[in-house]
């Protein structure tokens, strides 16, 4: 399914996410089983089914990196069940430094500053690279789309890191 | 009907007609009822001015008593006066052995491992309890509102699972009432608080309630109430202050083995000294035993806030899990909103205040505000607002997966995804030639099978010989807009579906419906056809109506023969509806929506192509 076209857009990853999220609220209004509660049985399945879809375009929509690998999908690259890897040996040697640092917090002095400091770091990288991503991504030249799908992989790396610093802050409380 | 909540303005052509629909606060310790009238939501009150009934159930020998009436015999006849029940709801008998010390009852298992309340009116499981909660509040709503209910709203705990939201739905089929939506409690506080002040921004419910505690996280924009995260703890509540109160009073009066009658008297004492403690510094606490024996004992605010702290901050532990789920800091919270009794305990305020940095909202009565609000729902779903634009999007509050080698779940929905929602995850043989594969679907957070709730398992058969690892099997979940779950399985090579219809492991079986069915009824047999026959009139009377609105507005999306295809179902449906053959009328009504199946989708697609409409061309 098209997700941009099921809410209007052209399929570009610059997006205006106010206008998203009006639109995802217009189709709601029109599709939501809340909508068919007094409805026969046969409407009330189809809603569920719509809602769910305008649900999960609006999740795929709203998520950048999602948004990205929703666009190489529309262009025939599916990442969603692919298992290849990152083999960019720096950005590889990267991730252990920061996952050693991770482990590191429990043991340190001052594990908040620890933490904002990861914290920062992160962020600049993910930026960083979504700053380049967005410069190819509306490309159709295969080389510029495989290296999108690499950035892809990568923005996927600096979640996971992402989310083990939140627990890892977690743990302080 | 529905086609008329969304037909555009002036294009409704039916005569506006007022239906009854109310809304339930089926709680852990007063359950209440409420309605809009003349534009009003409030609770309803009895012919003595009380609105809450305690949610007390006493089965004797001779009748069943439910609300002050079976609370009277709480403390004498403890063995058969059930309290708490919704406590009990969609768990197993070992999970509730488990967690709960102490409990009164006499339990057997049922055939799923269901807790059975044996008593002296007989065996009873969480859920007739619960059909018999609400039957007095149906009733007082009829009277009241003078007309028979086309539906009602039920709230749940936000944190409600699978199987305790299946449970509540079934209560109030047990009494034959439709629920037009099972409501999270602490959106139904939103809608109660955010149509009355126009609130825009967002919110933070807390709500502890006697026996749940729940954090939701809410943002509302121009009538949408969009929740943002939900948390909590299904199993913590104003009863446990009680408990530990409880507990504290035995071991400072030297206590030990105590009648289930004495230890009934202490909690009851527990709670009285824990309310007096809203507004007073100090106060004495006493208790008689059977044998006269009196120990008394002074209570003071400092000492009962250190008892309590641990459970409070619990729940402060939750507000703030939630906060980050949402994505949000503590300051960025616009209103926090009191739900429960629980919340006029002046160390919870005090600590809701200082975590969101603000006074909560205690304006409307804490233990009526989730009623209203789920009468302000009912009464727009079933339809006397059509022009309302109020619209819930909820989310799951658990994550669902399924259960892999080793014991370790595969997640398939995680939970704070908004509701309904449809995932697929694509599964393989792990052996050649392998024609079955068992599924077991669970939910809950953490890693292991075994830490999770099992909500049901099923198989798919007849796959076709291969290889292992050759066969694609795509399991999909999909959760309603009330978070109930149903699964369906397929091999994508040959097409073997298996649809399944998601029973809780610690469901109901067919056998037990039937049977609970039966006792609910005097006249059993004749009684079951004849509401079956009203329930399949009713749907057949919801398709023709909805069908020829739909015709009317629409009809241009349909070729003359479909049309014509639709109109004889319809003529037919019709027909044998006004007959008395019940699997006649099952059957033409599944004929019609064969014939109307393409019609339905095509009507949806316009719906979603129209909700832009007005908006600039050039954003589009």
């Amino acid at each position: 399914m098209n997700y941009f076209e099921l809410f209007s857009f052209l399929p570009e990853y610059d997006l205006d996410t106010a206008l998203l999220a009006e639109r995802y609220r217009d189709l709601q209004r029109a599709v939501h089983p809340d909508k068919f509660a007094n409805a026969s049985e046969q409407d009330k399945r189809i809603a569920v089914q719509r809602a769910a879809q305008v649900n999960d375009g609006y999740n795929t929509l709203k998520h950048p990196i999602l948004r990205a690998e929703h666009i190489l999908s529309l262009k025939g690259f599916d990442l969603s069940h692919e298992s290849t890897t990152v083999k960019d040996t720096q950005f590889l040697m990267q991730q252990m430094e920061w996952r050693e640092s991770l482990e590191d917090i429990t043991d340190s002095d001052a594990p908040e500053e620890h933490i904002e400091q990861l914290h920062h770091s992160f962020s600049d990288y993910t930026a960083q690279i979504k700053s380049q991503m967005s410069k190819l991504i509306d490309s159709d030249s295969e080389q510029d789309l495989l290296n999108v799908a690499d950035m892809i992989r990568k923005l996927k790396f600096m979640a996971k890191l992402q989310d083990e610093l939140a627990r890892a802050e977690d743990a302080l409380f | 009907m529905a086609l008329l909540q969304i037909a555009e303005p002036g294009q409704s052509a039916a005569p506006h007609q007022h239906r009854l629909a109310v809304g339930i606060d089926l709680g852990t310790t007063n359950s209440l009822v409420a309605a809009v009238r003349s534009g009003v939501a409030d609770t309803l009150p009895n012919e003595n001015a009380v609105h809450a009934i305690p949610s007390v159930v006493r089965y004797s020998e001779q009748l069943v008593q439910v609300g002050v009436d079976a609370e009277h015999f709480s403390a004498q006849d403890p063995l058969n006066t059930i309290v708490s029940v919704k406590r009990f709801m969609g768990r197993s008998l070992t999970d509730i052995q488990a967690k709960e010390q102490s409990l009164p009852y006499h339990f057997s298992a049922s055939e799923n491992g269901l807790p059975l309340f044996n008593t002296a009116g007989g065996q009873v499981n969480p859920i007739q309890v619960s059909a018999e909660i609400l039957k007095p509040l149906v009733e007082r709503a009829e009277k009241t509102l003078g007309g028979s209910l086309e539906g009602v709203v039920i709230t749940v705990p936000a944190y409600f699972d699978d199987a305790q939201r299946q449970g509540t739905k079934d209560a109030a089929g047990l009494l034959g009432i439709k629920v037009l939506r099972l409501l999270n409690e602490p959106t139904a506080a939103a809608i109660a608080y955010g149509l009355d002040s126009g609130q825009e921004g967002i919110i933070a419910i807390y709500d502890l309630g006697g026996g749940t505690f729940d954090i939701s996280i809410l943002r509302l924009n121009k009538g949408v109430f969009e929740v943002m995260a939900t948390g909590g703890d299904s199993a913590l509540g104003g009863d446990d202050f009680d408990h530990v109160l409880a507990e504290y009073l035995q071991s400072a009066w030297h206590l030990s083995d105590l009648t289930a009658q004495e230890q009934r008297a202490l909690l009851i004492e527990s709670r009285r000294v824990k309310e007096a403690l809203t507004d007073d510094t100090a106060v004495t606490a006493s208790l008689v035993l059977t044998n006269g024996q009196t120990f008394e004992c002074s209570v003071d605010k400092d000492k009962f806030d250190e008892i309590i702290t641990p459970l409070v901050k619990k729940t402060m532990a939750s507000c703030r899990r939630a906060l980050r789920d949402a994505g949000i800091a503590a300051d960025e919270v616009l209103e926090t909103v009191m739900v429960g009794g629980s919340t006029r305990v002046p160390l919870v305020r005090d600590s809701v205040a200082k975590l969101f940095g603000r006074t909560p909202l205690t304006s409307i009565d804490p233990d009526r505000v989730v009623a209203i609000g789920a009468a302000i729902q009912a009464d727009i779903l079933v339809g006397n607002k059509p022009e309302s634009d109020l619209l819930l999007l909820d989310v799951i509050p658990l994550s669902l997966g399924i259960e892999t080698m080793g014991g370790l779940i595969e997640k398939v929905v995680s939970r704070n995804t908004t509701i309904p929602v449809a995932r697929a995850q694509e599964f393989t043989t792990f052996k050649d030639g392998q024609t079955a594969m068992a599924f077991h679907v669970v939910q809950g957070e953490r890693e292991l099978v075994s830490d999770c709730r099992s909500l049901a398992r099923f198989t798919l058969k007849g796959i076709p010989p291969m290889a292992a690892g050759a066969a694609h099997i795509r399991v999909t979940f999909q959760v309603d807009a009330d978070g109930l779950l149903s699964v369906t399985a397929m091999e994508k090579s040959s097409g073997v579906q298996a649809t399944i219809q998601v029973k809780p492991s610690f469901g109901l079986t067919d056998q037990e419906i039937g049977t609970m069915l039966k006792d609910s009824m005097a006249n059993a047999k004749e009684d079951i056809e004849r509401r079956m026959l009203a329930e399949q009139q009713v749907e057949a009377a919801r398709v023709l109506e909805s069908l020829s609105a739909a015709l009317g507005k629409d009809s241009e999306l349909l070729s003359q023969k479909e049309a014509a295809l639709i109109e004889q179902g319809m003529a037919h449906l019709a027909q044998t509806a006004a007959q008395n053959d019940v699997s006649a009328i099952e059957k033409a009504i599944e004929a019609l929506d064969e014939a109307s199946q393409s019609f339905a989708a095509k009507r949806m697609d316009n719906s979603i192509r129209l909700a832009f409409k007005g908006q600039s061309v050039d954003n589009i």
